[in-house]
């Protein structure tokens, strides 16, 4: 039987795992950018990100000191009985002390710092119920920078295509250098305002190297993407051929009088991990198998 | 072997850096970000000086790690924050304070650019997010002023040895090289427009 410490214990292994090393199609499209690269400066940018990574796994140690806001999608069987939100908030505080991750969760206006990244709605959990008998749990870890750079848009359906095609190439232009590119965008499409937003982030949980299974959006993904990278924003900003490692976009109906558009904005350290908690007390963690 | 300085920096070292040259330092970097720069410049305007002297330092945009191992604090990931946050107050900053380099990544707007080529400044660039790299610079810690505003918005007093690498990206002479990347996104913006089918 699963208890409340299990789960604060998978979420603590989760944690570290998810802030020490990337998930493979994440590494793997730095590393390809890394050796496409010709130009000295954006180079040694790339040397540096694939550097750390090395360096991150050997010391175990958080390849960015921003290890982000914690941001949760928990899928519960139907007859669960184990009070998850508490595991997950006693795993974010004990996390906090033990990989370490940098207390970064602060009170919005009085910017009051409690130390331990556990405050009012925080961590924030996104739920869904599976038929399944295990506990899924992933969990993103979101910096400032990138998160920073994330909009929506309000668009009219007139606007259409060629508008949410604009809203994504402007975001982009004006995030610039700021968001620590290559990037990855998570683009969610229809919906409501917030759906929209919530979409665009989810979009990020997909591997970057899987295009949508609607062929028209998987087109759409690789027109923005290719567009995108001929920019010549490049690593860090700093010119060259890599501005964006890769675009996921979702969708969701809307009403028939709105468009709305959401862009999530992700710095290169695209850090996501997942881990199944079987009845027994088991535990894998399918996006850190290799 | 890079081009190495020490800090505090001297007015010559500063103007004789050339844009895009890549270099590492040695000695005494601040690290000083958002509540550090409310902070410094709310007390200037009531006459009081900052815990530690700026003049010719290293100021690092970058809210770090840190562990206290055995009493002492030690950098576990020290990587640089995006700069331009602090646009609407460096400027005053390097003004009423007169570091010698500021360190960080994203590039900082004109005004500090014009603030930079006045009083004699450079901009730095570490790759954002290679925060075990860059804490590998940091030899230790020497202490930490301003704790109560929170582990990332302390000043932090770092020890470095090698730091770096880090770019000139903004020359104390007016030039920047997110600049001159910008002036090249302008002519490629047409191209993937094109490619898009917008106008």
């Amino acid at each position: 039987m699963v208890t409340e410490g299990d789960v604060a214990n998978a979420t603590v292994e989760l944690l570290r795992k998810a802030v020490v090393k990337l998930p493979a199609d994440v590494e793997d499209a730095l590393r390809k950018a890394y050796a496409a690269e010709t130009d000295e400066v954006p180079k040694m940018q790339l040397k540096a990100i694939v550097d750390n990574i090395d360096m991150a796994i050997k010391g175990n140690t958080p390849m960015c000191q921003d290890t982000g806001v914690t941001i949760f999608y928990a899928t519960v069987p139907r007859d669960c009985k184990v009070d998850v939100a508490k595991g997950i908030v006693d795993g974010v505080r004990k996390a906090t002390k033990e990989v370490p991750l940098r207390p970064n969760a602060v009170h919005p206006i009085t910017r009051k710092n409690p130390g331990d990244n556990v405050g009012e709605r925080h961590p924030f959990i996104n739920w869904k119920i599976h038929d399944k008998d295990y506990i899924e749990i992933t969990v993103m870890t979101k910096g400032a920078g990138s998160e920073n750079m994330s909009q929506l848009a309000m668009l009219t359906p007139t606007q259409g295509l060629k508008g949410i095609k604009e809203f994504v190439l402007n975001a982009v232009l004006r995030a610039g250098s700021n968001p620590c590119p290559p990037t990855i965008l998570g683009v969610g499409i229809g919906g409501s305002s917030d759906i929209a937003m919530k979409l665009a982030k989810e979009a990020l949980l997909r591997p970057i190297n899987e295009r949508h299974k609607d062929p028209e959006i998987a087109k759409l993904e690789t027109d923005l993407f290719e567009a995108i990278n001929m920019l010549g924003i490049g690593p860090m900003g700093l010119g060259g051929k890599t501005t964006c490692l890769g675009l996921n976009i979702e969708y969701a109906y809307c009403h028939t009088a709105s468009l709305p558009v959401g862009l999530n904005v992700q710095c290169w350290a695209g850090r996501r991990a997942t881990v199944r908690i079987r009845p027994d007390g088991k535990t894998a963690y399918p996006t850190h198998e290799r | 072997m890079l081009k190495k300085l020490k800090t505090p920096l001297s007015e010559s070292d500063v103007r004789a850096l050339k844009l895009g040259e890549t270099i590492c330092l040695d000695g005494i970097i601040f690290t000083g970000r958002d509540e550090v720069h409310i902070h410094a410049l709310e007390g200037f305007e009531k006459g009081k000086k900052p815990p530690v002297e700026f003049k010719g330092s290293a100021l690092f945009h970058c809210g770090p790690i840190m562990r206290k191992v055995a009493d002492k604090w030690e950098a576990v990931a020290a990587g640089p924050t995006t700069s331009s946050r602090m646009n609407s107050l460096e400027p005053q900053f390097i003004e009423k304070f007169r570091p010698g380099a500021i360190i960080g990544k994203g590039g900082m707007s004109q005004p500090t650019i014009d603030a930079m080529k006045k009083l004699g400044c450079v901009y730095l660039a570490i790759t954002g997010g290679a925060a075990v790299l860059a804490a590998k610079g940091i030899k230790s810690v020497s202490g930490v002023e301003w704790f109560e505003l929170g582990m990332p918005e302390a000043i932090w007093i770092l020890n470095a040895e090698n730091f770096g690498p880090l770019t000139v990206a903004i020359d104390a002479h007016g030039n920047s090289l997110y600049s001159d990347v910008n002036v090249k996104v302008k002519e490629n913006e047409k191209k993937a427009r094109a490619k898009l089918g917008l106008g």
